[in-house]
């Protein structure tokens, strides 16, 4: 089935793609993976030391656990985290029941937890020693069998209840704008609703839904916080234990390029699976035939599932939050409100810089095709790593940077000459914020971005719109939800974000995560809580703003 | 327009910021988080009137940077937690050998490095917790001793990439070589109750609850749960008393290579060792005082004497990714 899949118009000469504008457009793309190229240079370079006697230690005892349990948890959290985003998009986009309204941009909630929040929250209940297999056992008595958490099932599980949002925003945009009209078209063509889903609608949505699925196994595969409440060894854990236990941070290094090249090999995946073909929506909306009522049945059902996530996801970590907070001492003084502040400031500078960085890369891979797609490819690889890899890859270069410039200053001046920190500033920090979360604003706006088409430029050109104009006028209506969804995405992983704020940020400068890891660092999740909330709170700033931006679409 | 343009000097004074050294005479890399350092730090500056700035993290980060920063570092003082970081520290040539008459008297010397570049401040235990009810203290007797099969079932670990684990298995193998190591850790994980843990806290409270009947955590831990619920069903026994002694690790300092104001620095360390200061230190995170001459917060003194392990701490570094591979061989996770 192959509606509304317009053959490949990047290779056709468009009207006014000069040699010039292909070079410009080129350059851009190059400058925008310099700096992750930089970071993974660094990281590469370790890596070329000769093998330790650590990495052969590594490979005999670790490495075959590890590679097994990261296969299984990747292919695990990433298909799980896209059925469930998927159907959840399907359901509150096109569809009709109770709760929809709300459940439409509450669903989006778990994106404002942390994943070892959530872990911490959820293996404390459920663990044997919780409050819900203990009253099992006041119950039940003291041989009840309950299968146990902290398992390969219960990280997955928990990931896929904190990732599945990255697919259900992207999916949701796609079926917003497309899924009714796909749904028409099946029933012109005689199709049932089921198979109108299953064979229009869901084909046309692959590319939103493979650009989350993306950002969720990057995600997954860089995690350590969650997967290490769960004691679940992964390919991350193996490096930090050559990195912390073995003191061998070549050994780290060297794991970390093979991670790198894994992800480019599932990033190469991504990209066959998109096919040879631009997807495109020639007119954006439904017919005004209204949402797809659903039975009494099914209704009750998509109501309860809606709910059932949401508690899993957010009521119940976000319960437990508020009641350590106040149970526990947590400390809300006045500094507090600099912490959120500063916190506003890192993540909406960082999400905006982020988000129209990956404007700009998209328009370079839309103009400029074959390499620039490559580059783009290439550029967004930092989601991958893990979070303390990356910031040290990021610090180490800009440390060299200022110390060549030190170094001068003290030629030029003498030694009287004022010391300079750049690895301490807000520029730094936004770098490597921008060099770590390029893949998440890319995602939504590159695919957003195919839905115009070549076509789409023509015709405006012939009305007499180009240039500003049609980036204004024709360009960025379309763009509107892929980029709010950008912004957010970022805004709110910025503000979770922990080893690349700890490392870079200036002197006194405390975000509501360094609050987080400073409580949690010793083991005191309780006195935690109260930054964690404000966290929580702070990301619905952008999370209602984005559903009030796309409800207009709605 | 004017707004947007005032807006915007705003934002770029406010990216700027901290370009250039802080200006204070004294700047703090700390692993030791900021609850328990900030009000130690604002005593001090209130007595001495050195202003002291700091940033935290964790100890191998801290490190890597100050590997990376290298000569032009800001960093006057290191600050972490752990005998084996302190060691990778000196390996690497991050610290410098302090002559401080005030610290080698204050500090032991089992609780500093042997070219005195760092010196213990807190002393943590890591000894065995049992439950009452289900152990008989009688049975208890070591670290080793946890390795026969009468506790088959009934033992709960942390995991052994938590580096207080690392240390301990390193001091082990310190006092008995690697083989009969290998052999008491493989004794532990055939005794196994439940997966390993990820934390200390759960260990207790998974005593508490029932699950398994013995283990082994830093008393800390122990301490605040005690705090919560003086009720609960754990105590603590003194492990390997008469045999070695308990084992401890620090938390402690040195002054960094390249410090600018060294003499601040040692001021800074030799007034955490002493007094007050070093009772604060202590008690905040229920630590014992590294200095003999300070008496432990009576919470902590409630759990009564105990004979610690005098083996020096270098030891646990220089043997510790000795002990990470054998804890890999015999599956402790």
């Amino acid at each position: 089935m192959r509606i509304e899949q317009t053959v490949s118009a990047r290779d056709a000469p468009g009207l006014r793609h000069t040699t010039h504008h292909r070079v410009f457009w080129l350059l851009v793309a190059i400058l925008i993976a310099t700096p992750v190229s930089i970071v993974l240079l660094q990281i590469g370079s370790a890596a070329l030391a000769p093998r330790s006697d650590a990495w052969a230690h590594l490979a005999e005892f670790v490495l075959p656990r590890v590679i097994g349990n990261t296969v299984w948890l990747v292919i695990g959290v990433t298909l799980s985290a896209a059925a469930l985003g998927t159907v959840l998009a399907w359901l509150t986009a096109v569809c009709e029941f109770p709760g929809r309204r709300f459940l439409a941009w509450a669903l989006l909630l778990p994106l404002a937890i942390p994943g070892y929040v959530l872990a911490f929250v959820l293996v404390g209940m459920l663990e044997y020693s919780g409050p819900v297999q203990t009253l099992g056992r006041e119950i039940f008595g003291p041989d009840l069998a309950i299968p146990a958490i902290r398992s390969r099932g219960g990280v997955i599980l928990v990931l896929t209840l904190c990732l599945y949002p990255y697919v259900y925003l992207i999916a949701r945009n796609a079926f917003q704008t497309q899924g009714m009209r796909a749904l028409e078209i099946g029933q012109s063509m005689g199709l049932s609703i089921r198979s109108g889903f299953f064979r229009i609608a869901l084909p046309l949505a692959r590319p939103w839904i493979a650009g989350g699925a993306l950002l969720v196994a990057m995600e997954t595969l860089a995690d350590f916080g969650t997967v290490s409440v769960f004691n679940y060894d992964t390919f991350t854990t193996a490096i930090y234990q050559a990195w912390f236990g073995l003191f061998s941070l070549e050994s780290a290094m060297q794991l970390a390029s093979i991670l790198v090249l894994f992800v480019f090999v599932i990033v190469v995946l991504e990209q066959r699976l998109r096919a040879r073909a631009d997807f495109a929506a020639t007119g954006s909306q439904g017919t005004g035939l209204g949402r797809l009522r659903l039975g009494r049945k099914s209704a009750f059902a998509a109501t309860g599932f809606g709910f059932l996530v949401l508690a899993l996801g957010f009521v119940i970590p976000f319960c437990q939050l508020i009641v350590w907070t106040f149970g526990s001492g947590s400390e809300f003084d006045a500094r507090f409100f600099g912490y959120v502040w500063q916190t506003l400031v890192v993540a909406s500078l960082g999400a905006l810089l982020t988000t129209v960085v990956a404007v700009c890369l998209a328009y370079a891979v839309r103009n400029r095709g074959g390499p620039a797609r490559w580059l783009a490819r290439w550029a967004t690889l930092g989601y991958a790593l893990p979070g303390t890899v990356l910031a040290v890859g990021v610090f180490a270069p800009i440390v060299t940077l200022n110390n060549t410039v030190q170094e001068l200053l003290v030629r030029a001046i003498g030694p009287g000459a004022p010391q300079i920190l750049l690895q301490s500033t807000l520029v730094a920090m936004l770098l490597a914020y921008l060099i770590r979360f390029l893949a998440v604003a890319h995602s939504p706006v590159e695919s957003n971005l195919l839905r115009i088409t070549r076509s789409l430029d023509e015709n405006s050109r012939i009305l007499g719109v180009s240039g500003w104009q049609m980036l204004r006028r024709v360009h960025l209506p379309i763009l509107r939800g892929g980029v709010l969804a950008a912004f957010t995405l970022t805004f709110v992983d910025i503000m979770k974000e922990m080893p690349i704020t700890l490392m870079t940020r200036p002197f006194g400068w405390e975000t509501l995560a360094v609050r987080v890891f400073e409580m949690t660092s010793e083991g005191e999740w309780a006195r935690a809580s109260a930054p964690a909330v404000a966290i929580v709170l702070v990301g619905l700033i952008p999370v209602i703003t984005l559903t009030r931006g796309s409800s207009r679409v709605d | 327009m004017r707004n947007v343009k005032l807006m915007l000097v705003g934002l770029l004074l406010t990216i700027m910021s901290g370009c250039g050294a802080p200006d204070a005479e004294l700047v703090v890399y700390s692993a030791r988080n900021e609850p328990l350092i900030k009000p130690m730090f604002d005593r001090f500056t209130e007595e001495t009137g050195i202003k002291v700035v700091f940033v935290t993290d964790k100890a191998e980060v801290l490190m890597q940077r100050l590997q990376a920063e290298d000569s032009n570092t800001p960093a006057d003082v290191l600050l972490t937690v752990d005998a084996g970081n302190l060691w990778w520290a000196t390996q690497n040539d991050l610290l410098q050998p302090l002559e401080s008459a005030v610290l080698t008297e204050n500090i032991p010397e089992y609780l500093r490095d042997p070219e005195d570049r760092w010196f213990g401040l807190s002393v943590r235990a890591r000894t065995i917790v049992y439950s009452p009810e289900r152990a008989d203290a009688r049975m208890l007797s070591s670290y080793e001793g946890l390795a026969d099969p009468m506790w088959r079932g009934r033992l709960c670990l942390r995991t052994s990439k938590k580096v207080y684990n690392q240390s301990l298995v390193a001091m082990l193998i310190a006092e008995h070589g690697e083989a009969k190591t290998e052999q008491i850790v493989k004794g532990w994980v055939a005794n196994l109750a439940a997966d390993v843990f990820a934390n200390d806290t759960a260990v207790i409270e998974a005593i508490a609850a029932g699950q398994c009947d013995v283990g082994i955590v830093n008393t800390y831990y122990f301490g605040r749960l005690e705090r919560d619920n003086p009720a609960l069903p754990v105590k603590i026994f003194w492990a390997n008393q008469g045999s070695g002694g308990v084992h401890v690790n620090v938390s402690g300092g040195g002054v960094v290579r390249d410090s600018r104001h060294v003499e601040n620095a040692t001021r800074l360390l030799e007034w955490l060792s002493a007094g007050e200061a070093q009772s604060m230190f202590a008690s905040s995170n229920l630590e014992f005082p590294a200095n003999p001459a300070i008496a432990a917060d009576p919470a902590v003194a409630a759990w009564g004497q105990f004979e610690a392990s005098r083996l020096s701490l270098a030891r646990a570094g220089e043997l510790q990714s000795a002990a990470v591979r054998l804890m890999d061989r015999a599956g402790y996770r």
